[in-house]
């Protein structure tokens, strides 16, 4: 424990209300003459604790804001009103409303349905557009206007990218949506930022395998990337990790984003001596591309004596939807999927289900677990301070949140879990029913060292300081 | 004609100023009170009367403004990079570059009118806005946008003794940081500074020329007058401002996206210009407040801010009354912008301007001779 002297110093109101728990003797002496109340046990004590963000400001009261931003209007508006859903959903079990959902298999678990910290959960939202600018604008907003403790959504790598380094310095903790891109907890890692999603070198890792399994290890692909820096770090990984089974690669196109046509695509790709199509798009652009592909008959085709195949490597059930029949047969990954089994997947898969009568998508399920496991750090930390909040978080082991035993990595604020290998189902018994699991990956398979050239391509990739400037 | 005098204009300047910098103040009830908003307000208030130098006075509709804006960003960041911290440098390279842009484009577009010189200008913006998104990647990073990281070069803070500290560098002001209120007095104040400057452009011989292309430029041409130069220094001139807005973007927040130049952007100037009131000096601002406002404010109610505001009626009709209002807010703050538009130019062609013009001169019934101080009207 640090010093009495300087824990005196500190402020008192925030303190009134905390739980019980051990200290040191003559400080807990010093609290229970002036706070009143009974203390809680600072972790790694800080001397100082000084105001951070809007910390002290906007915890003191009897509730804190957390804020969601999503994708409201736009191409993944989708995904968007999916993880505002989950948001809720997530808001309403910390504050012990409903069932609970993974509230009752998360492990270890500090939360106990009372809030955060005793204090009731409030939130507000805001639109993102899907462009930087108008989410960091409405970032700001939650936190100047609104202020939010925490903010958490996007889906989209270049909006998170921005979101979360604007966070950094504003001392905000931001806990990311749906993200793939490897920069996210790459070369644009930031201390304030974490990432519960996998990433474009889990999805090759994982993928990559079973590619080799089903269509031999001596094939040649060629990639349709969209062109901006999600696709490119997917297209690089997907291409790594199958050119290290034996695969080779005859081109790799770059199409504009929102393309809406790939005919002048997909032409040349019968021609150019490949057998596999690669599609590393995502959203709408994927399921134009994908249906287009399939429409042209590339999949009955033969090409050096083998069939045909489409390979989407990122997959979700909203775009899945989109596709519709095009989509049987194809291979690709995802963080989650709704038919998984475990405890934690069923109890959300439950409550979701009876508040909004559908299965949950991926996007859902990250940002449920981010907001879950943001209040649970806070709750394991006894403080909102975000410096204790974010080294709680870091190298957090934990497990029941749909994905198997999970680790917060502190060196990069990547979650490590097992990825799924998916493949759209050929009799989809419902319209929600799109997808059966070929394989689950185990996470040691896709662990990869924080420092290889795919996530600090320079050198210079650094979380920054606990504490802002 | 309207009545115009050098006593009059430093009342106008007056009030002016002290309107900007008392924002803070008077926006707050309405819940605009905030520094993110304010900064907006006041970047985007010099967009605007940037584009009206173009729009308002010559009568050029450019569908590409956006492009100087983000010429403007991309600068700004870069000087943060390699030169300094400090804003000045920034803001002055960005002008400078967003200037010769201007002149680029503009030398080329100019050579048409009307609709064909909106949509060269359009091809223009699209153009850099696709550059910037995937080919030109290594100046622009891209979709992630341009931001500024701890060891860049920062040639003149290496020089001035200044080192990268374990922190990431913030822009500065001589040591006034650029962020919150402080910012939004930066802004304010280059605001009030380019409210002069297009005032006095539009007083002037100059602005006047300007005035004549828009009414008749055949006229003009037949007179012996040759336009050109007058509508490519206009066209140069608002790329000027954009370029300054734009810097400013990057100096409250240090970083540049590809979609800043998006053919939307450009969209929504114009829509704050005619919101506003084209060709008068105060309109394009209040358009550029309005518009920022609904994005920011509208877009952030959800269905739980609904239920409290509406908590006053009964359960049934209050959920009724949630799901009619929720479709104009959250995600359908659009639609009400598109109506607010839409009403505004069925109902007052010239903007909000002319609303105010309307109702001084229904309260000085019969009409004074200088009931019209208000409207200036672009003729």
């Amino acid at each position: 424990m640090t010093d009495r002297k300087s824990r005196l110093h500190t402020p008192l109101s925030r303190r009134s209300i905390l739980k019980g728990s051990l200290a040191s003797t003559t400080a807990l002496g010093a609290f229970a003459l002036t706070g009143g109340g009974p203390l809680h046990f600072v972790r790694n004590a800080w001397a100082e604790e000084q105001p951070i963000g809007n910390f002290p400001a906007k915890t003191s009261g009897s509730s804190i804001t957390l804020g969601f931003n999503v994708p409201q209007t736009g191409a993944y508006a989708d995904e968007g009103a999916d993880e505002l859903r989950a948001y809720q959903l997530a808001v309403k079990h910390l504050n012990g409303e409903g069932d609970g959902g993974m509230l009752n298999t998360m492990a270890p678990k500090a939360l106990k349905g009372n809030g955060i910290l005793g204090k009731k959960v409030e939130f507000v939202t805001g639109d993102t557009q899907t462009k930087s600018d108008a989410a960091r604008a409405s970032a700001k907003r939650m936190i100047e206007k609104d202020g939010a403790i925490m903010v958490t959504g996007g889906s989209s790598s270049g909006v998170a990218v921005a979101v979360q380094s604007l966070c950094q310095e504003m001392g905000i903790i931001f806990m990311c949506g749906l993200t793939h891109s490897n920069d996210t907890t790459g070369k644009d890692r930031r201390r304030y930022g974490f990432r519960h999603f996998f990433d474009a070198y889990m999805s090759g890792e994982a993928l990559a395998p079973v590619l080799a399994e089903q269509y031999g290890k001596d094939r040649v692909a060629y990639h349709l990337t969209a062109d901006y820096t999600w696709g490119w770090t997917q297209e690089e990984s997907i291409k790594n990790a199958t050119e290290a089974l034996g695969w080779k690669t005859a081109a790799a196109v770059r199409t504009p984003l929102g393309a809406g046509d790939f005919s002048q695509y997909i032409t040349p790709v019968l021609n150019s001596g490949a057998d596999v199509l690669i599609l590393n798009h995502y959203g709408k652009d994927m399921v134009n591309s994908l249906t287009q592909a399939v429409q042209f008959g590339l999949r009955d085709k033969q090409a050096n004596g083998k069939n045909f195949e489409v390979v989407v490597p990122l997959f979700s059930r909203l775009m899945a939807q989109g596709a519709g029949d095009a989509i049987k047969g194809i291979l690709g990954t995802t963080n989650w999927h709704w038919s998984l089994t475990d405890d934690g997947s069923k109890a959300f898969v439950k409550s979701f289900g009876q508040e909004y009568g559908n299965p949950p998508s991926q996007a859902a399920q990250t940002c449920y677990v981010q907001t879950l496991l943001y209040a649970n750090a806070v709750e394991t930390a006894g403080t909102f301070y975000p410096p204790e909040v974010i080294k709680t978080l870091e190298g957090f082991e934990f497990d029941g949140m749909g994905n198997g035993p999970t680790l917060y990595r502190a060196e990069d604020h990547q979650c490590f879990k097992d990825v799924l290998v998916v493949r759209g189902k050929e009799n989809p018994s419902n319209q929600f029913d799109l997808l059966e699991i070929v394989k689950i990956v185990p996470r040691a398979d896709v662990t990869y060292d924080p420092n290889i050239p795919a996530f600090n391509p320079d050198g210079n990739a650094e979380l920054g300081p606990y504490i802002p400037g | 004609m309207e009545r115009t005098s050098a006593s009059r204009d430093l009342i106008l300047m007056v009030v002016f100023t002290a309107a900007v910098l008392s924002m803070p103040i008077w926006l707050a009830p309405i819940g605009a009170g905030y520094p993110d908003l304010l900064q907006k307000f006041a970047i985007f208030g010099i967009f605007a009367i940037g584009f009206n130098i173009l729009f308002g006075l010559t009568g050029y509709l450019s569908f590409g403004h956006a492009a100087f804006l983000g010429v403007g960003s991309y600068t700004a960041v870069w000087t943060f990079k390699l030169v300094s911290m400090n804003i000045l440098p920034a803001i002055i390279f960005s002008i400078i570059l967003a200037g010769l842009f201007a002149l680029a484009i503009g030398y080329v577009s100019l050579r048409r009118t009307g609709i064909y010189f909106s949509i060269l200008t359009l091809a223009f913006a699209q153009m850099a806005y696709n550059l910037a998104y995937s080919v030109l990647t290594p100046i622009t990073n891209g979709e992630t946008g341009l931001r500024v990281l701890r060891d860049d070069p920062r040639i003149l803070d290496r020089v001035l003794g200044i080192e990268p500290g374990d922190v990431l560098p913030t822009p500065e002001l001589f040591g006034l940081r650029t962020i919150g209120y402080e910012g939004f007095y930066i802004c304010a104040v280059f605001l009030i500074i380019a409210f002069f400057i297009a005032l006095k452009i539009t007083r002037s011989p100059f602005g006047l020329a300007l005035r004549g292309i828009k009414s008749n430029q055949s006229r003009m041409n037949y007179a012996g007058f040759n336009t050109r130069p007058y509508t490519l220094a206009a066209f140069v001139i608002s790329g000027m401002f954009a370029g300054l807005a734009g810097a400013l973007m990057a100096v409250t927040d240090p970083l540049a996206g590809a979609e800043r130049m998006q053919w939307t952007a450009s969209g929504e100037i114009v829509l704050m210009t005619i919101l506003g009131g084209a060709g008068t000096l105060i309109g394009p601002i209040l358009g550029a407040g309005i518009i920022k406002y609904s994005e920011n404010i509208f877009s952030a109610f959800n269905e739980q801010n609904l239920h409290q505001a509406f908590s006053f009626l009964p359960d049934p009709v209050q959920d009724a009354a949630v799901s009619i209002a929720s479709m104009f807010v959250g995600e359908g703050w659009h639609l009400t912008l598109g109506i607010i538009f839409m009403l505004i130019v069925i109902f007052l062609p010239g903007g909000v301007m002319e609303g105010f013009g309307r109702i001084v001169k229904w309260t000085r019934k019969p009409p004074a001779p200088r009931a019209t101080q208000e409207v200036r009207t672009a003729g």
